[in-house]
């Protein structure tokens, strides 16, 4: 089972999460907009909006409606990956949507629609995670009504060992049972908004990688919390 | 809490019952919780959250700068930068207008200052009734973000009426971050203009009515 003194290829600890960025405003022309990172993971998120929905019959009157574009740089892998959307990209636009549809207050702005664009500039996996990490900044930043803050991060299991956001190398884990990747995202106060598994796990495992990752969330949300707070006083020493 | 202070979605602000959630806030059990990113404030056991960023919120009472979108049989479709559609009716328009040509009075693509009088389900109702407001015939308008109106305005207009005496021209600002400009000439006009985009740049400095003296000082060598 998992070992507290476990070595990983990258000299980290089994709960450490890679060195975390976070910065909002970097695009000034979205209405909001942000970077985070873990390592070498990069995205970008950029919102536009609450706006008119076009087209008309996309509209709801009831409720407004959460865009998520999820998009991997052509060069933000060793090898080329053709731009423009595929099954992958698409699959995660949507986990992406739902990840944080229960915590942006959509119901406030019927027929408009609140566009979510998210690049990953540089991918050592993890992206889905850091892409709704950026984007929950990025809301946030555009005034949007949110219940809560969003941080995510994945769980992987290599062989039988739990290990706290997982890299590229860690992912192509091929000894024993081989890798298991578990992406979460959590709200602030501890609600889970977002869980896959890729791979196998058992129950009692599962409830500790859950465990694992609400500790590491709690340190994502204060990286979160920190760059929203300092993008002011950036601004005053202009 | 005295001071003003940034918080974020989720955060608390303060506790206990005395409190009362006002705008951008929100109340969970005897917490006071910030819904969005923000200066939060307390006034009189009031507790709202003033935004910093973000697209234009339209309130009842805003006096905006539009264009003409479309024009239907009784009146004109303004695009004043909010999801919500606004609508200025024949009723609302001084004076005797033609009901068969309404382009003779507002053509599409001009542009007007106008004043919210309903914000409702179908969407948002303007009037050109009143001092100021109406069809603008000359000068530049030009756009800064919504949330830096009111550092423009400065404390009673103390802002607005610097860039007025300094530059000549005269000066309105929408509060959908819309400015029409117009003076004598085209100079004062782009001077004027200089000096809103410096102010918004930086519109988190403190004691900058002084700077933008300072500024106009150096501007006018």
């Amino acid at each position: 089972m998992t070992k507290k003194d476990f070595k990983r290829s990258d000299g980290r600890k089994f709960d450490e999460v890679r060195k975390m960025t976070a910065k909002v405003g970097v695009i000034p022309n979205a209405d909001g907009s942000a970077m985070f990172s873990f390592g070498d993971t990069i995205a970008i998120a950029a919102v536009y909006g609450p706006k008119k929905m076009h087209p008309q019959h996309l509209q709801n009157p009831e409720k407004g409606v959460l865009r998520y574009t999820y998009h991997m740089m052509s060069f933000s892998v060793t090898e080329r990956i053709r731009p423009g959307p595929n099954r992958r990209s698409m699959e995660i636009s949507k986990i992406s949507e739902w990840a944080l549809e229960p915590v942006v207050m959509i119901d406030k702005y019927p027929g408009t629609v609140i566009d979510v664009h998210v690049n990953i500039l540089q991918a050592n996996a993890s992206t889905r995670c850091a892409g709704i990490n950026a984007a929950a900044l990025a809301i946030a930043h555009a005034g949007v009504s949110m219940k809560d803050m969003v941080s995510s991060v994945s769980i992987g299991k290599l062989d039988k060992q739990l290990v706290v956001d997982v890299s590229k190398d860690e992912e192509d884990y091929e000894e024993g049972e081989g890798a298991t990747d578990i992406p979460i995202t959590f709200t602030d106060e501890g609600k889970i908004t977002h869980i896959q598994v890729d791979g196998s796990i058992e129950t009692e495992q599962l409830k500790e990688a859950i465990q694992l990752a609400r500790k590491a969330c709690k340190e994502i949300y204060e990286v979160q919390k920190k760059a929203l707070k300092e993008s002011l006083d950036i601004n005053k020493n202009k | 809490m005295t001071n003003r202070e940034i918080v974020i979605p989720g955060e608390i602000i303060v506790e206990g019952e005395k409190y009362l959630p006002g705008e951008g806030t929100e109340r969970r059990g005897n917490k006071i919780v910030a819904i969005r990113y923000g200066l939060a404030e307390e006034s009189k056991e009031l507790v709202k959250v003033i935004p910093l960023s973000g697209v234009y919120h339209a309130r009842r009472g805003n006096a905006i700068i539009g264009s003409v979108e479309n024009i239907t049989f009784n009146g004109w479709q303004i695009d004043i930068g909010t999801p919500e559609n606004a609508f200025l009716p024949l009723s609302e328009v001084p004076g005797f207008v033609n009901k068969n040509s309404l382009d003779e009075v507002m053509n599409i693509r001009d542009s007007l200052v106008a004043k919210i009088i309903d914000i409702n389900k179908r969407g948002i109702d303007l009037t050109i009734k009143g001092k100021g407001l109406g069809k603008i015939d000359e000068g530049i308008i030009m756009e800064i973000n919504s949330n830096k109106v009111p550092r423009i305005i400065g404390k009673e207009g103390s802002m607005i009426n610097i860039i007025k005496t300094e530059t000549g021209c005269n000066i309105t600002v929408g509060q959908n971050g819309l400015i029409w400009i117009s003076g004598d000439s085209t100079e004062n006009e782009l001077l004027a203009k200089k000096a809103i985009l410096f102010i918004a740049e930086k519109s988190y400095i403190e004691g900058l009515t002084e700077e933008v003296k300072k500024w106009f000082e150096k501007e006018k060598k």
